[in-house]
């Protein structure tokens, strides 16, 4: 909470505007309290990471961002999350839509087993593009977009699952990107990958920021700092502290951001 | 390091020692049916399979009509059951997964498969057979009720649990990051079955209906207790027929002469190879699919 305003008072100037507004969010698994009331802007068109040692609960406040937690049953959510304007946990609130404005990328990668072309096709075909003219334009664009149109344009009828695990992972980058997302969510999204393809996937999230709003999960803080603009360091499911990343490794205000960060626990 | 070897060794080969038991025992059966058989095929040649008279009392034997009715009885209780069984697998499977409600309806379903033939017969004897008759009353049909219909009735119930089973288990193996990944792009819970549970689990889904198919292929004692036992060609879902094995359970104790018991062995040896065969395109099929 302190965290947050001090962010606002020093780094809303940067902050162009803001995305995703989480007030006050706590999360239960069954009885047990994962996230401690969290608030935090994430502010558009830059990447924010989360950062923390496993089990402090960045993921699981990713996935309250598109509501992936639904699928786990007996699991509740208390506060406000405000993305693009609407408070997404309203009754009623249109989940596809939400989905639709807000891609993920996961931890391992996991294309459909089905054709290059199909993969990225999904998306766009469930929210109604029928025409295979406009369908062959997304793909293409999307794939352009991820980073790997020239690696695939000759084979986009062979199986996804003949790829190596960075492009499977970049495609399924591009499969997010062709439903035209504002909000990218990225779970570890190259904690699967060797330093290459790692290297590929963090070119091509330094790509996206200009026009995607990015939220990255990782465990790794090079990463962190190599490809984000601003960091917050979660710890047993609460935001210790939210800032400019440069700022965040160089001098974090917190006495247990400065311990992880220096490797002391975690 | 020389006694784990010879150990290995040892445990290996007894191991395939018994495998081979298992291939010896088909040849075996497939040897005794041959045998048996080489009289009625000797006499009839390839007439045996086409004829359509059975009549021990005149000395002729074809057996067309109960291949008929075999195939008709097992395939209608295949198409009957696939709505239910493709329901209860996707419910316990994809909604119902966990939970003591799932392990309750799971262990049910597997009872089903534990009942008895018998006791099916009876059941469909009592409760199926006057519903058919009910039917066919509206319907201006002579309400005989023993039939096709209801043998392919009871099959159904009867080759349920073995689908649904398999399905089940095929449908809870789907992994949750294909599913979570299409929930993220947007889709809803039906999208998410129609596009990645079901092509994804399709060729082990289709295993467990090959499976049932087979065990309605060879069903016997609950179908020769409704199937009506008329050794004529079925003409209609409603009429009095018999499979193979009806047959074969009907009529080994009297059979009086050696052309007449190396008929139904015959019989027997049809049905072999009908279950064989279609296993075979089966697993063709599954490999298509899995492809």
């Amino acid at each position: 909470m302190l965290a947050t305003m001090e962010y606002k008072e020093t780094e809303q100037a940067t902050a162009t505007s803001v995305k995703v507004h989480v007030e006050g969010l706590r999360f239960f698994y069954g009885a047990s309290e994962a996230l401690h009331g969290i608030t935090l802007d994430i502010p558009e068109k830059q990447v924010t990471a989360l950062i923390g040692p496993s089990g402090c609960g960045k993921s699981t406040f990713l996935r309250t961002l598109n509501r992936m937690n639904d699928l786990i049953e007996n699991t509740r959510v208390e506060g406000l999350v405000e993305v693009l304007g609407d408070n997404i946990y309203a009754p009623g609130y249109d989940l596809a839509e939400l989905r639709r404005r807000v891609g993920m990328v996961f931890q391992r990668s996991n294309p459909f087993p089905k054709t290059i072309f199909e993969n990225i096709a999904y998306g766009p075909r469930i929210h109604g593009v029928r025409d295979r003219a406009t369908l062959e334009e997304i793909v293409e664009k999307s794939l352009r977009n991820a980073a790997l149109w020239d690696e695939v344009k000759d084979r986009m009828n062979q199986s996804a699952l003949g790829l190596s695990g960075g492009q499977q992972q970049r495609l399924c980058i591009a499969r997010a990107l062709a439903v035209d997302p504002e909000v990218i969510l990225m779970d570890e999204p190259a904690s699967a990958l060797d330093p290459r393809s790692t290297a590929a996937v963090e070119d091509l999230i330094l790509e996206l920021r200009n026009q995607y709003t990015i939220v990255i999960v990782t465990h790794n803080m090079q990463q962190a700092s190599r490809v984000s603009d601003f960091t917050a360091f979660f710890y047993e499911g609460d935001l210790v502290e939210l800032g400019k990343t440069p700022n965040l490794f160089t001098c974090p205000r917190e006495k247990r951001t400065e311990d992880y960060i220096t490797g002391r626990f975690g | 390091m020389n006694k784990v070897l010879n150990f290995d060794t040892g445990f290996v080969w007894s191991m395939r020692l018994m495998a081979l038991l298992v291939i010896g025992l088909v040849v075996a059966v497939g040897y005794v049916l041959v045998q048996g058989s080489s009289e009625a095929f000797q006499k009839f040649g390839l007439s045996f399979i086409t004829g359509r008279e059975w009549d021990p009392i005149m000395g002729s034997y074809g057996s067309l009509p109960f291949i008929v009715g075999s195939l008709l009885t097992a395939f209608l209780a295949l198409l009957i059951s696939i709505p239910f069984s493709m329901s209860i697998a996707l419910y316990l499977g994809e909604f119902a997964n966990k939970g003591k409600i799932s392990a309750i309806f799971t262990s049910l379903v597997e009872l089903l498969a534990g009942i008895p033939s018998v006791i099916y017969g009876f059941w469909a004897l009592f409760y199926l057979v006057p519903v058919v008759r009910w039917i066919q009353e509206r319907l201006d049909i002579p309400p005989i009720g023993v039939g096709i219909f209801s043998a392919a009735l009871i099959l159904a119930i009867m080759i349920i649990p073995f689908s649904a089973s398999i399905a089940r288990e095929v449908i809870r193996m789907v992994p949750v990051g294909l599913k979570e990944a299409a929930y993220a792009l947007g889709a809803t819970r039906l999208e998410v079955i129609k596009d990645v549970v079901l092509p994804v689990g399709k060729s082990g889904i289709f295993a467990g209906i090959m499976l049932a198919l087979g065990r309605a292929l060879g069903e016997t004692m609950a179908v020769t207790m409704v199937i009506g036992n008329n050794n004529i060609m079925p003409d209609s879902l409603f009429s009095p027929a018999n499979t193979i094995a009806s047959l074969l359970a009907n009529e080994f104790a009297e059979a009086d002469s050696s052309l007449y018991v190396s008929s139904l062995v015959g019989l027997g040896l049809v049905l072999f190879v009908m279950t064989a065969l279609i296993n075979f395109l089966g697993k063709m099929l599954i490999r298509r699919l899995s492809k």
